[in-house]
């Protein structure tokens, strides 16, 4: 067998993109944009949640969105339509999750000095996304009654990295053994700092508080 | 489940230290992979068999995965406990006031060169 050094590296392989996300939201805060990024599951009403939402904004902010997903662009051209306001899609080429590198380069494709807000619809998923710190001001995530009240105990560490706990499509409740109040706590033992926000997307329910929440958000940032 | 997207990250990481070290050939790569780190470890070599052949520098390099357990503290009784067994909730006292020490590790630990003295 032929002789093999070892060279000793010892480095996490998230190291590098927590460098990146940091330098990120330094730029950010230098300009004066905020970043949210936005994750859930797939179906949760992340888009129609995004349109309601930037509808109550978009006269007192300047936002765009950015649309992560594996493939297609339906997400970005339903909120360009709905709201008249840029938005741009990414593609993670396969991968199930963004990191500060691919959130960076759909930065450059935005006018950043003529916005506030940038949102992030991350890809769909519970579990990557969490993983890796886009460099956003801020995450949030959307969780949907349909989905259960345990969520916070299946996905533990997306529940601990967001700031803000969207319930979303509260108003079938009725319908569903989910427990909000349970929901609440579940949320609390992973993440006690995390603000619980329930709405109801497609009726507009609770979706006023979800925007004040961005905009004081906003407001904090550029100070 | 995003183990490609890690693989991608380690070819990058180690495509540096190649480089640092002045090393043209990389025979294998060994990998700390925590218990609990959501990395699935065949799922990681099946990945980087795929991508690294597609790098002159790894052509035929090795993943080897070296499994850390994943060891939790309990804040009430101030003990240890092994987490995959026993999850969140300590096994001495039940309380829930219980954090990861350690097991969530992705990391590189070394690389494995050819050793050919000029």
């Amino acid at each position: 067998m032929e002789p093999i050094k070892i060279i000793e590296i010892k480095k996490s392989i998230f190291a590098d993109n927590n460098i990146d996300a940091d330098e990120l939201r330094d730029e950010l805060k230098k300009k004066g944009v905020y970043l949210l990024n936005l994750m859930s599951s797939p179906g949760s009403g992340k888009t129609t949640t995004l349109i309601r939402t930037i509808n109550l904004l978009k006269d007192k902010i300047r936002i765009a969105v950015m649309e992560a997903d594996i493939d297609s662009d339906v997400d970005a051209v339903k909120i360009k339509e709905a709201t008249g306001i840029p938005s741009i899609q990414l593609h993670t080429g396969g991968m199930c999750h963004l990191d500060a590198e691919m959130t960076r380069q759909g930065l450059d494709s935005v006018p950043m000095e003529d916005l506030d807000l940038v949102i992030l619809e991350n890809v769909g998923n519970l579990v990557c996304p969490a993983e890796f710190d886009t460099g956003s001001c801020r995450n949030a995530m959307i969780l949907s009654v349909p989905e259960g009240d345990d969520k916070p105990l299946k996905y533990p560490l997306m529940f601990s990295v967001c700031d803000v706990v969207v319930i979303n499509k509260i108003d079938v409740l009725p319908y569903f053994d989910f427990d909000i109040d349970k929901c609440r706590e579940y949320v609390r033992m992973r993440n006690p700092k995390a603000q619980v926000i329930p709405i109801c997307a497609k009726t507009g329910e609770g979706v006023d508080v979800f925007a004040d929440w961005i905009l004081r958000e906003v407001e904090n940032w550029k100070k | 489940m995003h183990e490609l997207g890690i693989v991608f990250y380690i070819i990058r990481d180690v495509k540096e230290a190649a480089e640092a070290n002045h090393v043209d050939h990389v025979s294998g790569v060994v990998m700390n992979i925590g218990e609990v780190s959501t990395v699935v470890p065949e799922y990681l070599t099946d990945c980087w068999r795929w991508a690294a052949d597609k790098e002159e520098l790894l052509k035929g390099c090795e993943l080897k995965v070296c499994t850390i357990p994943a060891v939790s503290f309990c804040e009430d009784c101030r003990q240890e406990y092994e987490t995959v067994r026993y999850g969140r909730t300590c096994p001495h006292c039940h309380g829930e006031n219980t954090y990861l020490l350690r097991g969530n590790e992705v990391e590189i630990k070394e690389i494995e060169v050819p050793d050919c003295p000029l």
